[in-house]
């Protein structure tokens, strides 16, 4: 059977660390302790680290170091005592219009799952949600679990457009669209937040980790928070 | 200043690639011919990762109000200042008031244009590189069109003519055997799938592109299924449920859920990017110790060149 942490060649100049078998909040929380511990164990020759579900992906400058001198980094920073990697994943908020205006599948969600919509906003809210991975386009964060009640398969035909700010549930994860884009996610709300800012650092809200709660908000609140009022009069289809 | 007149199927402001960002879900991007690529920027006395342009087959034509040097370099193409004739691979002048024109390339895909002093482009997370996926890089992350305006950088004071000595010329070739490193889900891949990816030739299909080469041929079974999404490395390979193997490239998407039998080195990635549809592919396994000594060999051939030049012309 296979032992966690395992570790992959992944290219000439990256490996992969696996945490565990499936995500889960012990993973995310631990995967976002080692990211700093990495990036200081492998200092200037670090290239990039690329986190995920159950993975981190380590490139590094294989002009500096070698397979074998890049296996005992890691293996160094893995041996690190948890106390000293304990306080990552920060709590974050985001604002979310849940209405059949801004989340034109509210509706068939409540219905398939048998249930009120109030009860899917509710539930919705009522979790706290892991960042396990980014990815898919820039400032796209899989948010995970999912109340199961509340899981949806994508939809069968994608949307051509799915509007910027768009929360979404597809199976047992949800998100914020960060920019308007083809997308098959089942669509429950709009959020105001900006979830990528190529202009100014911090480029995103979340990473890798941290910890999200979705908030209700009025129309009015999520206008007086910069939420995008021409996207609840255009056609979401 | 330089005046796009013509811009080309797809031509790319880019330096070396925007690293240190995989966490965002920003990609590396990046010139897919990165020998072409720096040389045409050391021919011109630049910083070997200096902004420059890659054309994918050819066809850009600008105009310039100043005078400079600039090198063509990549898949072979005729070009010509004003209809004069220019040769590849070197340092050439242009005078103000001038029209650089470029030709589509007979072989390859992949060419480079460098201009002394680099193009300034303001970065975007640390680098020009365009991506044209995520509109980020380059002029507003668009691929250049018609008027665009190009500036230029400082230019180094002592420039001369300096060319790569014929015989150093890449050739690009139709048919490769790429080196890949067994890596990722090699493990879980069983013995007759793995023999049947390394005895086997591929076809270059039409989906090919910055993303990623999809390739046809013999089909590899894979037994696994339902895979978390994990971050992807340079020259990874791909093997959906169809079999077909898929070599991911600079602009892939930075996490992926597909099993992967192996990476392709680096040095390989490069010419396969400049292979057409119809190219014949296959692939030999190599060690890790092995990769390694093939990337510190090539790096120190590179260097030598370069020394050389800097004899020769000094």
């Amino acid at each position: 059977m296979s032992q966690y942490p395992r570790i992959e060649a992944a290219s000439e100049n990256s490996l992969i660390l696996y945490l565990g078998a499936q995500t889960g909040p012990q993973t995310a929380q631990r995967i976002a302790s080692l990211l700093p511990l990495l990036q200081n164990g492998f200092a200037e020759h670090l290239i990039d680290l690329t986190p995920s579900y159950h993975s981190i992906l380590i490139q590094y400058d294989c002009y500096a170091l070698d397979h074998f001198q890049a296996m005992a980094i890691l293996n160094a920073v893995l041996a690190m005592p948890e106390s000293a990697t304990k306080q990552a994943g920060k709590a974050v908020e985001l604002p979310v219009y849940y209405s059949e205006q801004s989340g034109p599948d509210l509706a068939k969600l409540a219905k398939q799952a048998g249930l009120s919509v109030q009860d899917v906003i509710r539930l919705h809210q009522d979790a706290e949600y892991r960042v396990y991975a980014i990815g898919f386009a820039p400032g796209f964060a899989y948010l995970g679990e999912v109340d199961k009640r509340i899981a949806a398969p994508r939809l069968a035909t994608p949307r051509k457009r799915v509007p910027k700010g768009a929360v979404a549930i597809a199976d047992r994860q949800t998100a914020v669209y960060p920019a308007a884009s083809p997308g098959g996610w089942n669509l429950i709300g709009l959020c105001p937040t900006p979830m990528f800012n190529p202009t100014q650092p911090p480029f995103m809200p979340v990473e890798v980790g941290d910890r999200v709660r979705f908030r209700a908000v009025d129309k009015h609140e999520y206008i007086a928070l910069g939420g995008d009022i021409a996207l609840l009069t255009g056609e979401c289809n | 200043m330089f005046t796009v007149l013509k811009a080309g199927l797809m031509t790319l402001l880019t330096d070396a690639g925007r690293f240190g960002q995989a966490k965002l879900g920003l990609t590396q991007g990046g010139p897919m011919d990165p020998f072409a690529f720096e040389l045409a920027n050391y021919l011109v006395g630049n910083q070997s990762d200096s902004t420059a342009l890659e054309m994918t087959l050819g066809g850009l034509h600008l105009k310039t109000d100043l005078t400079t040097w600039v090198c063509v370099s990549g898949a072979p193409l005729n070009w010509r200042i004003d209809d004069v004739q220019q040769p590849m691979w070197q340092s050439v002048q242009v005078r103000a008031g001038q029209t650089i024109e470029l030709d589509v390339p007979e072989t390859g895909l992949r060419s480079y244009l460098a201009v002394a002093g680099g193009f300034a482009i303001a970065p975007s997370f640390g680098s020009t590189t365009t991506v044209l996926r995520e509109g980020i890089g380059g002029l507003d992350g668009n691929k250049l069109k018609v008027d665009d305006q190009l500036c230029v950088g400082p230019m180094h004071a002592t420039l001369r003519k300096q060319a790569l000595p014929e015989t150093a010329i890449p050739q690009y070739q139709q048919e490769l055997v790429l080196r890949l490193i067994p890596a990722y889900q090699y493990q879980e891949f069983s013995a007759a799938s793995r023999a049947l990816f390394f005895t086997s030739t591929y076809e270059v299909s039409h989906q090919a592109d910055r993303m990623g080469y999809r390739l046809q041929g013999q089909k590899v079974p894979s037994q696994t299924t339902n895979m978390l999404s994990e971050g992807i490395a340079l020259g990874a390979v791909q093997i959906p449920a169809d079999g077909q193997p898929i070599v991911l490239l600079n602009d892939r998407q930075t996490i992926g859920g597909y099993p992967k039998i192996g990476s392709v080195l680096s040095l390989d990635c490069a010419k396969l990017a400049q292979c057409r549809p119809g190219g014949k592919i296959s692939f030999e396994p190599i060690s890790m110790e092995q990769a390694h000594n093939l990337m510190l060999l090539s790096r120190s051939r590179k260097q030598n060149l370069l020394a050389r030049l800097d004899s020769i012309h000094g």
